[in-house]
Parts: C-alpha cells; structure tokens; sequence
C-alpha cells in the first residue's frame, strides 16, 4: 500500500517540503470548484490539444471568451500564469472516463490571435467565429472566420468590456417629453 | 434626445474585412477549399479526399438559392444556402444571427436574481432547462446546496418540459413532413403539458420559475391531480401517434436512411443530444454524469442506430415516454420541506416576515435593489436539454453581476451538421433533416 511508505519519508525528509505540483498533459492542475481547470500558453495550446485528442477528449463541448479588461487581477491563475486582457475559455469532455476539463489560454490585447482547433475539432467552426466576433480575437487557420451572429459590416466586437452597450433613459411619467 | 452613450470606444476598430458571410460560388473554390465547405467541416481518410478532390468542379448548371429566413420550415429565422444541381443539394451553409439580441451582454448587466427572466428566452421551447443551467452554475459558484424539494421540484419541471418539447418536436416534424394531423396532435397534447406548467409557474412560457437557490414558489395545492392527468392521457395519445406515423410507409419512407450521420462525425462536429444517440452513442448527462438527483431515478437512455432522420424521431417518441417514468417516480418521492434555499443572503424574506422584522425588511430592500454577491470565481456547469448538452459558464467577479455570462446551446452547435447531413440529398430531404435536428433559432442565435 502506498500509505506503508510515507512516515519513512516523512523522517528522513526534515524539512517541510512543498506538495508536488499535480500535473496533468505536462501542465499544473488548477481546480475551480472541482472542475479541472489547465493554462496553457498559446504556443502550448495545439500540441496539447493533440496530447488531449489522442487520450480521449474527443469532444470540444464549447470555446468561448472572456474579457477581464476591468478585472484584471483575477486571482485564480497559477503564479506562473501572467494575465493578459482576453481568455479563450475551452471546455473538452472525455466520454469514457466521464472527465471534463477546462483549458484557459491567456491572449493578449496588442495581438489577439490564437492558432485554430478547427483540423483537430471540426465542431470549433461556429465556436470560433463567434469568439472572433465578440471579442475580435483571430483564429489562425480557421477556414471561414467571418462574423457570425453580427451583421457583417458592423463595427466592433459587442462583448468587449470597452464596447459601450447603451441604454436610453426611462421615460417616467409626469417628466417633460423628450423632445 | 439625450441617450448615454459615450464616445465610440477607444483603440482601433477597423471596419471588419472578413469578407461576405455568404456561400460563396463554386467556381471561386478548388479542391480543398471546396471540400473543406461543402463536407463542411470533416476530417476525411485520405482515400476520400482524393476521390473528392477528384470530382469535376461543378459547371454553371449548379445554383445557389437561399432558403429562408423566412421559410416556414426552418423553424424560425434559420438562413441556409444551398447549391443545387437540379434537386440534389450540394452544398449548405447555414446563416444565422437573424434573432441575435446579445443576451450574453444583457446578462453582464442583470443580477444573479435577474438572470433567469434573461436566459429562460433563449430556448422558447424549453425555457426551464436553461433557467437551470444558470441557477446551477451560480449555486456552484455560491458553494450552496439546495433543499431536496427544490431538487425533486426542478426534476419535475424539467421532466415535464421535456415532454412538452418533445411533442412540440413531433408536431413540427409532422408539419414539415405534411403531416398536418401530426401538427394538431401534437399542439394539442403540448397545450395540456403546458397547462400544468402554467399551474406551477403562471406562465406557458419564460417561467422564471427556477432561480439560485431553489425555485420561485412552492407546487400549488392539487399540483398531482395535474401530473396525473398528463400522465393518464399521453400514453393513448402516443399510441395514437404510434399508429398515425410509425406503422405508416409514407412516413417511413420520408425519414429511413435520410441524412444518415455517424457517431465518429457527430463527435468531431460537438453534435449532442437525439442527433448523437441516434447513431448508437449511448451517453446521456443525466445518467452519465448525473445532476440533481437523477442517480436517484430509473429511466432507459434510448439509443438509434442508423443515425438517420427517423432514429431521431424515433427517439424522440421515446423519450417523452421515459420523461413520463421520471415524472411518476417524482411523483411518489417528492419529499417534504423547503422549496429554497433558507440562507438570507440568497433567498428574499417571505412578505409576512417584512412587516415583523427590520432586518427582514433590509435583506429584501438589499436583495431586490444591490442584489446578492457570488465569491470570485468560474465555473461551467452542463446538463441534458432535450437538444443536447446545455451549458453554462459564469464568471464571477465578487460583485453582484455576473462578470461573464455564456450559455452553451446547443442547438447553436448542433446546426453545424446540417452541410454534412444535407450533402446529396434533395431539397424535400432537407426540410425532414432540418426538422430532424430540431433547433430552436432563439437558442442559436441568443
């Protein structure tokens, strides 16, 4: 049993040594909530997404965005782990081990772009292009980024942090009309 | 006039070049080009590439028309363009957007108790499947657990909106088909399934009915005698059904071996749902990764094999019969107790309690006016809506709004399949196989 060995260890090592990071496909596991959660780097990101496809993550279940232009010191993030303005939100499922895993990779604001899952996860398509039309983030490689739910000649990525949604004033009775 | 808007946001924002979102014409594309559009989206054997490749491109005998967004059989505002050769479809492209009215934004600016009035428009048909995810992922991110008759109540509801999405399902695919009887069959069953929730929530629809920490309001008094009534009618119903369609040919005929898609493809598209167990996929999230309390319930997950527009429909016949086994066996559990959460920072104070307490009376004013505060965090929480996997991913800054609200849909997804169910089939194929991936353009397009 692997309980028989640890007092030995324990009084032979006297210092109090750190827990070894858990790692997982190479990279420090995160939990949120229970939920696995791995940050790769953008460079790390489509060789992991291989590593991943290879041992079962067959499904890409949604890839989406997130601005933290006015959060920025979210404090979640491994301390390796620098923040950058946007995040690629990847939620992979595993159907026979019946896992689920969370990628986050980093993308910065002055050069948003992020290579494609589309070879390895054909499902990606309308994903992708729906972060890029939101967040204005590029995917390299993708066959048909256009905007998808925006019209096309419209300007700007609405669910920027920056993007000003508007509003226009309740009209309550009894105030002057608005003429 | 006076409006709030501010000046337009700093930094670039260059008028987008990406190009028309339209299909484009054949002759513009060549070989892989070609083939990444029109197999829309699927890694092919090499063996298929090269026989593809190998085709002509098509002459000017193809066309592309458009069908919708107004065509009555896309369900809505669904766009598709299509290139024809004479009847056969060659290639499809989906357009969608037309109803996109930004409620991931619109939920950035409403409370966590506002929430659910905002995601329960995204799928009209089964609105208390996404009021759920949302209220799931917050209480999640609240560490809390609600009380098992909550639990047993949100069951219930979820079960009864299954069916009653299910059969609006089945009176839509009869109409597409021309089966019209089907779609006044089916109008009609939804109506009583309806009624009942109308009893529970006080709507037909958009219910606002589950919400963090529990559920709006307790089940009303004869709340069984309603379930028992739906429960008493539909199976002669379904028999009736059972005749009318499944042991009829014409119908038989319209849906065999129509977009016939395989487990392998519907993994790569992140196709869920009927559409993924239709092809013998059997995985189910309320029995593969249960939620709620449904590790606690009986029911068979049903599985196709052909993967065709009738195993679809099949299983959706069939699924309305094992809702109606959850919704018996909810019926016998259904525990005592609470129906929220009594934790006062969540759950508003009952109005009794307002005029006895000033503490009462603070926490309501705080809840209703500032809203209740969810710890920093994210999570993403799934469950199976009666199209496939619904999820939802919040995260949370501390305040009382979500920092980011997403909603997985999975219609949204589930479209993608359409190219690739479409290709070589006609254009009358292409309404059963439009009919038969039931997507709900509220949902797609949020």
């Amino acid at each position: 049993m692997a309980d028989d060995d640890a007092p030995v260890g324990e009084a032979e090592g006297e210092e109090v040594r750190e827990p070894e990071p858990e790692l997982l496909f190479g990279l420090p596991v995160t939990r949120s909530h229970d939920q696995i959660v791995l940050f790769p780097s953008a460079e790390q990101y489509p060789g992991l997404l291989t590593t991943l496809h290879e041992s079962g993550y067959h499904m890409v279940i949604d890839l989406t965005g997130v601005d933290y232009l006015t959060h920025p010191g979210r404090t979640e993030l491994p301390a390796d782990v620098a923040p950058e303005r946007f995040e690629v939100v990847v939620n992979l499922i595993n159907h026979r081990e019946r896992a689920r895993l969370r990628l986050r990779i980093q993308v910065p604001e002055s050069d948003p772009r992020l290579p494609s899952a589309f070879d390895l996860y054909p499902g990606t398509e309308a994903m992708e292009r729906e972060t890029f039309d939101m967040y204005g983030v590029v995917f390299d490689g993708h066959p048909d980024l256009t905007r998808i739910l925006m019209p096309e000649d419209w300007i700007g990525h609405p669910l920027r942090k920056d993007y000003d949604s508007g509003r226009i004033p309740v009209q309550f009775k009894g105030a002057p009309a608005n003429r | 006039m006076t409006t709030t808007h501010d000046a337009p946001p700093s930094g670039p924002v260059e008028r987008t070049a990406e190009g028309a979102q339209e299909l484009s014409s054949a002759d513009v594309l060549a070989g892989a080009e070609r083939l990444r559009e029109r197999g829309a989206v699927l890694r092919l054997s090499e063996a298929a590439v090269a026989e593809a490749e190998a085709e002509p491109v098509p002459d000017d005998e193809t066309m592309i028309i458009n069908m919708g967004p107004q065509h009555p059989s896309t369900h809505g505002v669904l766009r598709l363009m299509l290139e024809l050769q004479g009847e056969t479809v060659l290639r499809c492209k989906p357009v969608i957007g037309y109803l996109h009215t930004g409620m991931e934004r619109t939920g950035e600016d409403l409370t966590y108790l506002q929430g659910p009035t905002n995601v329960t428009r995204m799928d009209y048909a089964s609105p208390l499947f996404t009021e759920l995810a949302f209220s799931l992922t917050v209480e999640k991110l609240l560490d809390i657990e609600v009380p098992e008759r909550a639990v047993w109540i949100r069951m219930l509801m979820t079960e009864m909106n299954r069916i009653s999405s299910h059969l609006l399902f089945m009176a839509t695919n009869g109409m597409d088909l021309g089966a019209v009887s089907m779609m006044l069959y089916g109008w009609r069953e939804r109506e009583e399934a309806l009624r009942f929730l109308q009893e529970v929530t006080g709507l037909r629809m958009n219910h606002n009915y589950i919400r963090p920490g529990g559920v709006a309001a307790d089940l009303p008094d004869g709340w069984r005698d309603g379930v028992l009534r739906l429960l008493d009618m539909l199976p002669e119903r379904l028999a009736e059904y059972d005749t009318l369609l499944n042991q009829q040919p014409i119908w038989r005929e319209r849906l065999q071996g129509i977009g016939v898609i395989t487990a392998e493809e519907c993994l790569a598209l992140g196709v869920t749902g009927p559409i993924l167990r239709s092809t013998g996929y059997d995985w189910d999230l309320r029995r593969d990764m249960p939620y709620m309390a449904f590790d606690q319930v009986e029911f068979d997950v049903v599985v196709g094999s052909y993967g065709d527009c009738f195993d679809r429909y099949a299983i959706r016949f069939a699924e309305i019969a094992e809702s109606m086994k959850i919704v018996r066996q909810c019926l016998e559990n259904m525990p005592k107790g609470d129906y929220r959460i009594q934790d006062k920072k969540v759950t508003p104070p009952p109005r009794a309690r307002i005029d006895e307490s000033m503490e009462a009376l603070i926490h309501h004013f705080k809840i209703f006016t500032e809203g209740f505060k969810v710890p920093e965090g994210e999570a993403y929480v799934a469950i199976e809506s009666p199209r496939g996997e619904l999820g939802c991913y919040i995260v949370s800054d501390g305040s009382s709004k979500p920092y980011r609200m997403h909603i997985r849909g999975p219609s949204f997804v589930n479209i993608q399949s359409l190219p690739h169910l479409m290709h070589g089939g006609l254009v009358a194929d292409g309404v059963a196989i439009i009919s038969s991936v039931d997507p709900i353009l509220g949902e797609v397009d949020r």
